[in-house]
């Protein structure tokens, strides 16, 4: 396991190379080559997470250039039918922009999103887990009502709503870019209850240990110990849930962008493109549809898979 | 059991309570009422006019009670968008969205069992591991996804169904049905398919690993010995062991089913409860929204509280654990 568990305190160079060693030798490693299936989502999921990254440059045209973009050039099909045009290998959606490059940026909107709003939920999570395990008592009561209320929902609906209720105090209607931040933290803070009563349950039997007691009796604070010395012991099962989550976050995105609510026309997104895609489909134009839909499940089945095999790797039931 | 079922009304009270707190929150101080009702000309006397009879003068407390009051009685307010009663909107609208989700869950439940036992008892052989390898496609493809593919493969290549609307529809009373014409089955099957495939392969994972699991006891063992045909076995015995769990998940899917027929809706141009509230936020139709919030929590506590109550009355085991804790 890449966790530290036994709480010793070595310097943090020896640490590291000791974490690398252990790394090359672990069990994880291992179980991660024999898996064909995993080594190819994880190429999968690397490969659109360099191409999401090097976008502005690797990208044929910039989509979001209004100087460069040319309504002739709008409704081509694929390069390779009758009237496709070699500059637009996968065509072009009703505003002439090149559907190639507007995968890569929208891959990239879609995964910072999703990136973004799980480290949201994580930090929310933890930290309120923390919180009601380690103190117990009323604030334990209040913060895990509130999750099992908001558990009754599925989340899309949470993320729904927030993100009404944003778009309503801010008053943005498809100006500025405040939707990209309201998208973060509207599927930020539809997930992190997950998070909150896992850190909780773990932290319930945590503070009873011994290092726990010991940390106190040298006399460190309540603040310390919970993020010093039982943070790092409930870093293995939230890993598992981030990567799952990544991919709930992701979909949660695009649906939001699907739906007219999310990322507004002017700014990439995976969602917003098939949208706009799903108007033209019925005269047959399948570019502006297709590929964008099968980029987004080709990026939400590898990180799915990840997860999963993540999940059952750091399992030790399943060893 | 009584206890039981007593101490889950509180919660769901509860639940309830602080579900209608929240959408009255939304409903007085998310923008301004008045604002949102009159026009750009209207002079400030008649605003402050509107803004006593509508009560917004009143101590909160007072607006709040009147809020609930009138929650209660199914009153939710006039809609800023279309200046109707939500209750009507909702009303119109609650028939077409509960029956399409009752076609997901036939669907879900109809294909998802028989997969489910046949992956379960075949485990090696190809169709399992078609069905399985499906199922991993249906769960990472987004609703919305899965529903466009639908359309471009049937309505709009093959032609043969409809890819929007409910078809004609038949008035009954209040309830405005499409499942007694031609053209309103043939609307409902698209959406339906799209809207349970999810639920779907939760249900053939879930009968799976339990059929797997009851298949190694030991009173299977006992009945083969007893030279029971194969059938017999599996279906008798077996499937009906696994049944407790897959009823719980199926009624608490139900819920997740209302929620998801908003992305369904939305791309089938579905008329039911769900357009209507991606609508009322597209919009910042604030009564309309919170009017939705209530009902979609009111069926969510009620099928789980029916739910929790069916499971402790179906299996014995769960009372004792229940009554420990």
């Amino acid at each position: 396991m890449a966790v530290e568990t036994d709480g010793r305190k070595d310097s943090q160079k020896s640490a590291r190379e000791n974490f690398l060693a252990r790394l090359l030798d672990s069990d994880l490693l291992h179980s991660f080559l024999r898996n064909r299936l995993v080594v190819l989502a994880a190429i999968v999921t690397l490969a659109f997470v360099v191409m999401s990254l090097l976008a502005p440059w690797i990208a044929p045209h910039d989509p979001y250039d209004v100087r460069t973009l040319n309504l002739l050039d709008s409704h081509t099909p694929p390069a390779w039918e009758e009237g496709g045009d070699p500059r637009f290998l996968l065509g072009t959606d009703d505003q002439g922009r090149d559907i190639l490059s507007t995968i890569l940026f929208g891959a990239r909107s879609s995964i910072a999103i999703g990136i973004l709003s799980v480290l949201l939920a994580m930090v929310i999570g933890i930290s309120l887990g923390l919180i009601a395990g380690y103190y117990g008592g009323r604030i334990d009561t209040v913060i895990m009502r509130i999750a099992d209320v908001q558990l009754t929902f599925p989340a899309i609906l949470t993320a729904l709503l927030i993100d009404g209720v944003a778009r309503v105090l801010l008053g943005t209607h498809g100006s500025g870019g405040g939707e990209f931040w309201i998208l973060v933290v509207a599927i930020g803070l539809s997930f992190w209850v997950q998070y909150a009563r896992t850190v909780r349950g773990i932290t319930l039997v945590e503070r009873g240990k011994e290092y726990v007691q010991a940390a106190r009796l040298i006399g460190l604070g309540s603040f310390n110990i919970m993020f010093n010395q039982i943070l790092p012991n409930v870093m293995s099962p939230v890993l598992v849930i981030a990567t799952i989550n990544l991919a709930l976050a992701i979909i949660t995105e695009a649906t939001l962008s699907f739906l007219g609510v999310g990322l507004p026309p002017t700014e990439p997104s995976l969602g917003t493109l098939i949208r706009i895609g799903n108007n033209f489909l019925m005269s047959g134009e399948y570019w502006i549809v297709i590929f964008p839909g099968v980029a987004l499940a080709a990026l939400v089945l590898a990180v799915n898979l990840l997860g999963d095999w993540l999940r059952d790797a750091l399992n030790p039931k399943l060893r | 059991m009584l206890a039981f079922a007593i101490r889950r009304l509180i919660e769901a009270a509860f639940v309830m309570l602080t579900v209608a707190v929240l959408a009255f929150v939304l409903f007085r101080f998310v923008g301004d009422p008045v604002n949102q009702m009159v026009g750009m000309d209207t002079p400030l006397e008649d605003r402050i006019r509107i803004r006593k009879e509508l009560g917004l003068d009143d101590p909160v407390a007072v607006q709040l009670g009147r809020f609930l009051k009138g929650a209660v009685q199914f009153d939710f307010g006039i809609s800023y968008q279309v200046k109707q009663p939500v209750s009507n909107l909702i009303a119109e609208r609650f028939p077409a969205t509960i029956e399409l989700s009752l076609a997901a869950a036939i669907f879900a439940v109809v294909l998802g069992i028989p997969m489910g036992v046949y992956t379960g008892i075949h485990r090696e052989s190809w169709l399992s591991k078609i069905f399985l390898t499906v199922s991993l496609v249906g769960i990472s493809l987004p609703t919305f996804l899965t529903g466009i593919l639908l359309i471009y493969l049937f309505a709009v290549q093959l032609g043969v169904l409809p890819s929007f609307g409910r078809g004609e529809v038949v008035q009954i009373g209040f309830w405005r049905t499409g499942f007694l014409t031609i053209s309103g089955l043939k609307a409902l099957i698209l959406p339906a398919i799209t809207l349970g495939l999810f639920q779907m392969t939760l249900v053939t994972r879930l009968v799976r690993s339990e059929m797997l699991e009851v298949l190694r006891t030991d009173y299977i063992k006992f009945a083969r010995a007893r030279g029971l045909t194969n059938r017999a076995v599996h279906f008798g015995h077996a499937l009906k062991n696994t049944l407790v769990p897959v009823i719980t998940i199926i009624g608490l899917q139900v819920g997740a089913l209302i929620a998801f027929a908003i992305i369904t809706e939305t791309v089938f141009q579905w008329p039911g409860m769900g357009l209507l509230f991606i609508q009322s936020v597209q919009n910042a139709d604030i009564p309309v929204m919170s009017a939705y919030l209530m009902m979609v929590a009111f069926l969510f506590v009620f099928i789980n509280f029916v739910v929790d109550l069916l499971y402790v009355t179906v299996d014995p085991r769960i009372r004792i654990i229940g009554n420990a804790s």
